[in-house]
């Protein structure tokens, strides 16, 4: 943990010095008669983040702050798992919205969630997955007019039709 | 006394049957939708807006209102049961709402926050209708620097009052003010802080993208390691005794709360540009700093449910008074309020009390019925909110994971964002290992629009003389109290060395 408090508070330094570089495009100094640049109001917040990354570090290394005094791995093995699988079903559920629509995406994360980390009966599983999407449509698409990613161009004949009955 | 015959009149207008109907139906989509986390009042009025165009505009601004009133205390539903923030207004609800459902006491929970938001608005919607005009005149008498003032109130209560490592709250607050900068700069008009000049950072970070991965996804990944899958499962039983029961102990345990709330968030609401999502935070800062024992909140304080409950209803009420007597909007729901009123051919301003007085005391009427309505409704729907936690987590989880990247598209229609949320959310669960507080951030990106704009503006008046901020009248003491709640912590740790010093002395 103590020395993930040091590479966190390098992330963050980082991120800072970058934030910093990048409010120096606009003005950061005073222009008369216009007031503050467009550059300055970031620019300062960024240093002052700064500031608190070194606060940070000093404090892990005087080891005054609860995670610079564990022990702990920040993940064990099982925990390394979770996050794997767990985040990694996440990532892939967004990588299909493009592809297989909002609602096919959710249909499939689902069914994995439930079915393979959850270990629900596939009955329960499977009536989930297939109800949770065709709720969200109805409430989405119908009553609140909002419309979700439908994917590539072979979901259109089946958005077609369902609008047919909503429209 | 003419007061009271204007408002009878009103109350006799909001029990008509069409307006009662829309109340009771207002009510309880406002309270799903302010339940759902993404979806908050603003969408549902904006969207619904459309529709009311079929009715008179005396029942379409109730119908909208209530879906306001109704959003106030659903948010504090997904707030307690799932830990998530279901408005902004809801974010100071997690706080204390979510330890006190892990303790198995969800049911204390969410009936203090259900008669917290009563309270609070019953209280101010007596205050609306005593004072509306003279508070009103207080609020239009408020400049930048005034505006900015309070914005950094907002924050010091954080720095002052947060309990949490000093400098990585600072750090929080930054990187939400800075994130809430990215986009365009509103002034100049240029493009600022495109990070890797990638397109989806020209419309900004919406706070939406911030607070869901915050609180969506990394608050499940981070319960899902702590627990290992094994949520401890509450075992609390509903009974109308027991509603009861939680209703006594919700006034005398959380009275306090509701106190503060009800007063703070009403003056913070009229506040224009201020609001609910401010009020709150205020509300449970204050609450905590006068509490005899504050180390209990954080861990399940029922003052700490009641104060922010209290104050996001009282405020929603009170952002309506600048838009009813001025026809300045107190926050973004009242804006599209207002947007509907001059369609439905209605001025508003201070005019308005005098040519259309059925209009504006049959709204104030609604008030008053919509609240008791939302309520009720709420009371009678906890079974079903106690039954959502009652849900295996492996059923729960992937739900809650499913309804924040449905939301954090609905927010802005991008999918840059979605994965902008997931990346926060990621973060956001190896920063909480860390100790790092993150709901600074949140409501520093909120809060950062209002901030920014303000305090260029009084730096343009007095030159870049920052003295504007201590010599203004009501500038002046915010100023100087922010300023004290900063340095607290400093006094405190000056302190503690003093004394401990002193017995190593002896």
């Amino acid at each position: 943990m103590r020395r993930g408090e040091f590479i966190t508070a390098g992330i963050l330094a980082v991120l800072a010095i970058y934030m910093m570089w990048k409010s120096t495009e606009l003005e950061v100094g005073y222009i008369r008669g216009e007031g503050p640049g467009g550059g300055a109001w970031p620019f300062w917040l960024s240093g002052i983040m700064l500031i608190c990354t070194v606060l940070i570090a000093i404090n892990a290394a005087r080891r005054t702050s609860p995670p610079s005094q564990s022990d702990e791995p920040l993940l064990d093995a099982e925990g390394r798992k979770m996050i794997l699988q767990v985040f990694g079903g996440i990532f892939v559920f967004v990588a299909l919205v493009g592809i297989i629509s909002m609602y096919g995406a959710m249909l499939v994360f689902l069914f994995y969630y439930l079915w393979f980390l959850g270990r629900h009966s596939l009955r329960l599983s499977l009536i989930i997955s297939i109800a949770t999407p065709v709720v969200f449509f109805f409430f989405f698409e119908a009553l609140m007019r909002v419309t979700l990613p439908k994917g590539m161009k072979f979901t259109e004949p089946f958005y077609n039709w369902l609008n047919t009955l909503i429209y | 006394m003419e007061i009271l015959a204007l408002l009878s009149g009103g109350l006799i207008e909001a029990l008509e049957p069409i307006n009662l109907l829309l109340i009771v139906i207002g009510v309880t989509l406002g309270l799903f939708i302010g339940m759902m986390p993404g979806l908050g009042s603003v969408n549902g009025v904006a969207i619904l807006l459309p529709i009311t165009f079929l009715v008179p505009p005396a029942s379409a601004i109730i119908f909208l209102a209530a879906i306001y009133y109704g959003a106030m205390y659903g948010g504090a539903i997904s707030s307690i049961t799932l830990g998530i923030p279901g408005a902004s207004t809801a974010v100071a609800t997690t706080f204390d709402g979510r330890p006190l459902a892990l303790k198995g006491k969800a049911s204390l929970a969410l009936v203090t926050a259900a008669v917290a938001s009563f309270v609070g608005g019953t209280v101010s919607i007596i205050l609306f209708t005593m004072f509306a005009p003279m508070l009103a005149s207080v609020a239009l008498s408020f400049g930048s620097p005034e505006i900015f003032a309070l914005m950094l109130l907002a924050f010091a209560t954080f720095v002052g009052l947060g309990g949490d490592d000093i400098p990585k709250t600072i750090l929080s607050i930054c990187l939400g003010l800075v994130f809430a900068a990215v986009g365009f700069d509103e002034i100049s008009g240029a493009p600022r802080l495109v990070f890797f000049d990638i397109s989806g950072f020209l419309h900004g970070i919406n706070f939406l993208v911030l607070a869901i991965g915050v609180y969506g996804i990394g608050e499940m990944l981070w319960t899902i390691d702590t627990t290992r899958g094994k949520i401890t499962q509450t075992e609390a039983k509903i009974s109308a005794k027991g509603v009861a029961n939680d209703t006594k102990e919700s006034f005398t345990k959380g009275w306090k709360g509701m106190s503060i709330g009800s007063f703070l968030g009403f003056f913070v609401g009229i506040l224009p540009a201020a609001g609910a999502t401010p009020g709150s935070l205020m509300a449970y800062g204050i609450s905590k700093l006068t509490s005899r024992n504050p180390d209990s909140y954080g861990k399940g304080n029922p003052d700490g449910v009641a104060a922010p409950e209290a104050a996001n209803n009282s405020a929603s009420t009170g952002s309506m008074l600048p838009m009813l007597t001025l026809g300045i909007p107190g926050s973004p729901t009242t804006a599209i309020l207002l947007g509907g009123m001059v369609i439905w051919g209605l001025t508003p301003g201070p005019r308005l009390f005098t040519d259309e007085p059925a209009f504006v005391w049959g709204l104030i009427g609604s008030f008053y019925v919509s609240n008791l309505f939302a309520l009720l409704i709420n009371l009678s729907f906890i079974p079903l909110f106690i039954w959502m936690l009652r849900m295996p987590f492996t059923i729960l989880a992937p739900m809650i994971f499913v309804l924040s990247i449905v939301g954090g598209y609905a927010a802005t229609n991008d999918m840059h964002d979605v994965w902008l949320m997931i990346g926060f959310g990621l973060s956001a669960f190896f920063l909480r290992k860390f100790d790092y507080p993150l709901a600074p951030a949140v409501l520093a990106i909120v809060l950062g629009p209002i901030a920014e704009p303000t305090l260029r503006q009084s730096l343009l008046l007095s030159s870049g003389d920052f003295s504007i901020f201590f010599t203004r009248p009501i500038a002046g003491p915010i100023t100087i109290i922010a300023i004290i709640l900063i340095l607290l912590p400093l006094f405190k740790l000056i302190k503690d060395k003093l004394v401990g010093g002193k017995t190593r002395d002896a």
